[in-house]
């Protein structure tokens, strides 16, 4: 196909409708490799929308460029799980291997390398994306066959499978993934309660939402069918960010029906016709089994119209799929990104169950939280009720990475001790555990009897354990990195903000730190906390308030004992001085002045 | 029209329903620091320089909504602090050389470092590699002095009917680009004329030749200080 038709078809699938700009820039890129000049006036011309839009797109989403990149990009997932199963010997093998630097495309516009948030193959890691398709457990035997691949320029589509074989790892299976649920039958349950019924039971089990803010599930399906509007959507949070998170990528591949039928038993109960299910670009590899999982369902009657024989029950869901921000996971963000603009929080309220995808009442729950809705509807809400605490009911995954013999995803019911976990996953040596990823907390051993639950230790799901051998401050400053890396640069103290945070706490690491850094971080994070619009800037100086309240001592190791030290290297700033003037003598040096 | 009250730091203050705490607090000559929020354009929630205390909590006075029987906390020297804090965020991320700036005792930036007693940058200085972008006849932008409030897009987009600009990109990275081929000024449907030539609160896009038709001195905010025209109250809203 010319490029003019791959833009074209990309265009033509989506009906030129700009609110599928993202999509359609994805299916271009796929196919071009990249967003040209060409593909932006064409795409911008056809959907008649501003260039700029565009623009802002692609350089908003980390997997869309504007420049032409490797016929084969590698992205080596950076997160500290990653680091600890030795990513960085891998990155420096492929450096070598192709000779470029990190983050560049070799001349010969073969082959770029670089870094890329979490992928979400924590527990079998090193992760590595090739033009988006997943690799795990990178080590120097499967580097040189990557390699080897790359220079006979073999299409990704002839790479042995093998590769790209993930597992499941499930550990411990409770309710929710125990057994797969016959298809129809969160459907025939839902059918059987009525709209009203569905909601009752929903309300009754005290169902809370899985994605971390924990908010009554009932309440949101309620708020949704009363706010007023004749159109009502139902989006499903498939985009899995948080480092150190994985357990919906394992949801959506086991239990993938109940999931979408939690979707559509959703629909039902709040009278919306489509659900949009947002999968982060990083799981690209889940889409096709997922649309093969979607076509089965419309040919079997458990989607489309009069879902079961049930009059009125019509609902059907489709795919979007993102491209690499993590700020997407943030709810109002995914409706933006869903409307194909780049993913900036909203002012809330309005809150989405009023006014969200297209500003019509929405629902936005996560995969687990509309996966544990089946179990409400075929059990009931009381039975729901009756697992767990009574604030935290059901059921809750977690994904075990880090130092532990077992990890994987583990289902336990609420108010399982951190300890049992630790034990269940076979850490010997736990000297901490990062709860719910760099936006979560940091639990030392005095912490362990703590239980996972709302009301105690709150989780999204990430459960990453570090031993003995690890030291915070360099986890810390990954994580700061990473919140600087994802900040969507809306607001002034999270732009601003995570990026000061960044260079202070490497400023630190090079051993230049004094307590007067210390004190710029506490009052950094304390302004990111207070002022952010979204949950990413306040949250971004925890992983600092953890390393400095819990591990003073690897802290203060690295710092000077001066008060202060300037950041600029004056000596090293001299350099480019005396390579100008061709010196190299005495004087040129400031030790000779003094 | 609602009689209603909220406490604006401990005095009692009338408001009209589905007035904003910013607003509110406007009519009642209390000026909340600001940049990204314009009385024609909306509020836009990004600057935070409005932040204020809500019934304990912090919020931004410009989207948040005045509700009877609420207790905000506008000036605390707390809140002076934080303010001052992301003035000089938003004083290091760019480039802002005052005494070059045609803007300066215009600009909303230097005058609000002003009002907030600002003396020094305090924050690293990021430097950025930005750029001027001279190619357009009457209209002039520069880059290293955008402070992203977003009130050029919002204007072209809203007023004009032009979407000349959008902001992209993501994070620190963020900058204003233009809807033109080439991405030049001088290419777009810009024009002098346009209210989104000449709503920048600083000195980011600037209209050409005309930048010392007020001489240094006699300049808005060499008059009397930011948000002096709140606390007169006779003045009203248009000399802003």
């Amino acid at each position: 196909m010319s490029d003019l038709a791959s833009i074209e078809a990309a265009i033509v699938r989506y009906n030129a409708n700009p609110h599928y700009l993202l999509q359609i820039l994805r299916d271009a890129q796929g196919e071009l490799g990249w967003i040209s000049p060409e593909t932006t006036r064409r795409v911008a011309a056809r959907l008649d929308i501003p260039r700029t839009r565009i623009d802002s797109l692609v350089r908003f989403y980390a997997f869309l460029h504007d420049t032409p990149a490797g016929a084969y990009r590698l992205r080596l997932s950076d997160n500290v799980t990653d680091r600890m199963q030795g990513s960085e010997a891998q990155l420096q093998r492929f450096l070598a291997a192709f000779g470029v630097a990190c983050g560049e495309t070799s001349a010969d516009g073969l082959v770029s390398v670089d870094l890329t948030s979490c992928t979400g193959l924590c527990d079998q890691g090193p992760g590595l994306l090739v033009n988006e398709r997943a690799i795990p457990r990178l080590d120097a035997g499967r580097v040189d066959e990557i390699v080897g691949l790359v220079k006979r320029r073999a299409p990704l589509a002839d790479w042995p499978q093998t590769l790209f074989e993930i597992a499941d790892n499930v550990r411990r299976a409770d309710a929710l993934l125990a057994e797969p649920m016959k298809p129809g039958r969160a459907l025939d349950a839902a059918i059987a309660l009525g709209r009203q019924g569905v909601i009752d039971e929903m309300k009754r089990s005290a169902l809370r939402g899985r994605g971390g803010a924990g908010f009554p599930t009932g309440l949101k399906w309620e708020g949704c069918r009363n706010a007023p509007g004749a159109e009502r959507f139902i989006v499903c949070n498939a985009d899995e960010g948080e480092p150190g998170t994985f357990k919906d990528r394992v949801l959506l591949t086991r239990q993938a029906e109940r999931v979408l039928e939690g979707m559509a038993a959703a629909g039902f109960a709040v009278g919306a016709r489509r659900g949009l299910l947002y999968i982060r670009g990083e799981y690209d590899y889940l889409r096709a089994t997922l649309e093969a999982r979607l076509a089965a369902m419309r040919a079997s009657g458990r989607l489309g119209v009069a879902i079961r024989g049930a009059a009125g029950f019509d609902f059907d869901i489709e795919i979007h799929m993102g491209a690499g921000a993590y700020v997407c996971g943030e709810e109002s963000a995914l409706i933006e990104s869903l409307e194909g603009k780049p993913g900036r929080p909203r002012i809330r309220p309005p809150f989405p169950v009023t006014r969200g995808y297209l500003d019509k009442p929405t629902v936005v729950d996560n995969v687990e939280t509309l996966a544990q809705a089946t179990e409400v509807v075929i059990h009931g809400g009381a039975a729901f009720a009756g697992r767990g605490t009574r604030a935290s009911t059901g059921t809750k995954v977690l994904s075990v990475s880090g130092d532990c013999e077992r990890p994987g995803i583990y289902e336990y019911p609420f108010g399982v001790r951190l300890s049992h976990v630790l034990e269940d996953c076979g850490a010997r040596d736990a000297a901490f555990v990062q709860v719910s990823g760099p936006s979560g907390a940091c639990l030392t051993p005095d912490e362990f009897h703590r239980a996972i639950a709302f009301e105690d230790v709150a989780t999204a799901g990430a459960f990453m354990v570090f031993d003995s051998r690890r030291d915070y401050f360099e986890i810390a400053r990954n994580f700061a990195r990473f919140f600087a890396h994802e900040s969507c640069g809306f607001c002034t103290p999270c732009r601003v903000g995570t990026s000061l945070q960044s260079d202070l706490m490497d400023k630190i690491a090079e051993g230049r730190g004094s307590h007067y850094e210390v004190n710029e971080l506490m009052r950094l994070s304390e302004l990111m906390r207070r002022t952010s619009h979204c949950g990413l800037g306040q949250t971004a100086g925890n992983p600092f308030n953890d390393a400095w309240r819990k591990f003073r001592p690897a802290f203060e190791k690295r710092l000077q004992a001066r008060d202060f030290a300037p950041a600029i290297d004056l000596e090293a700033a001299l350099g480019p001085a005396r390579a100008a003037t061709h010196r190299e003598d005495a004087l040129a040096h400031l030790e000779a002045e003094t | 029209m609602s009689e209603a009250t909220f406490e604006l730091d401990g005095v009692p203050t009338p408001f009209k329903s589905g007035q904003t705490i910013l607003e509110a607090s406007r009519d009642a000559g209390v000026y909340v620091p600001h940049l990204c929020c314009d009385p024609e354009l909306g509020a836009h929630g990004s600057c935070k320089l409005c932040t204020v205390i809500v019934n304990g909590r912090t919020a931004s006075a410009c989207t948040m909504k005045a509700l009877a029987g609420q207790e905000v906390e506008i000036d605390t020297p707390e809140l002076e602090a934080l303010r001052r804090s992301l003035v000089q965020m938003l004083f290091v991320e760019g480039n802002h050389f005052c005494p070059g700036c045609e803007k300066s005792g215009d600009c909303k930036l230097q005058a609000l470092g002003y009002l907030l007693e600002m003396t020094n940058p305090h924050w690293v200085h990021f430097f950025p590699d930005l750029g001027v972008d001279a190619s357009h006849p009457d209209v002039w932008l520069d880059r290293n002095r955008c402070i992203q409030c977003e009130l050029c897009v919002r204007a072209s987009r809203d007023v004009d009917g032009k979407n000349v600009f959008a902001l992209a990109g993501r994070g620190i990275a963020s900058k204003i680009v233009v809807n033109s081929p080439s991405g030049l000024l001088g290419d777009s449907d810009i024009a002098a004329t346009d209210r989104a030539a000449h709503v920048c609160p600083v000195g980011a896009i600037l209209v050409k030749r005309v930048g010392f038709a007020h001489p240094i001195g006699e300049r808005i905010y060499d008059r009397a200080p930011i948000g002096a025209e709140v606390l007169a109250c006779d003045v009203p809203e248009s000399s802003k």
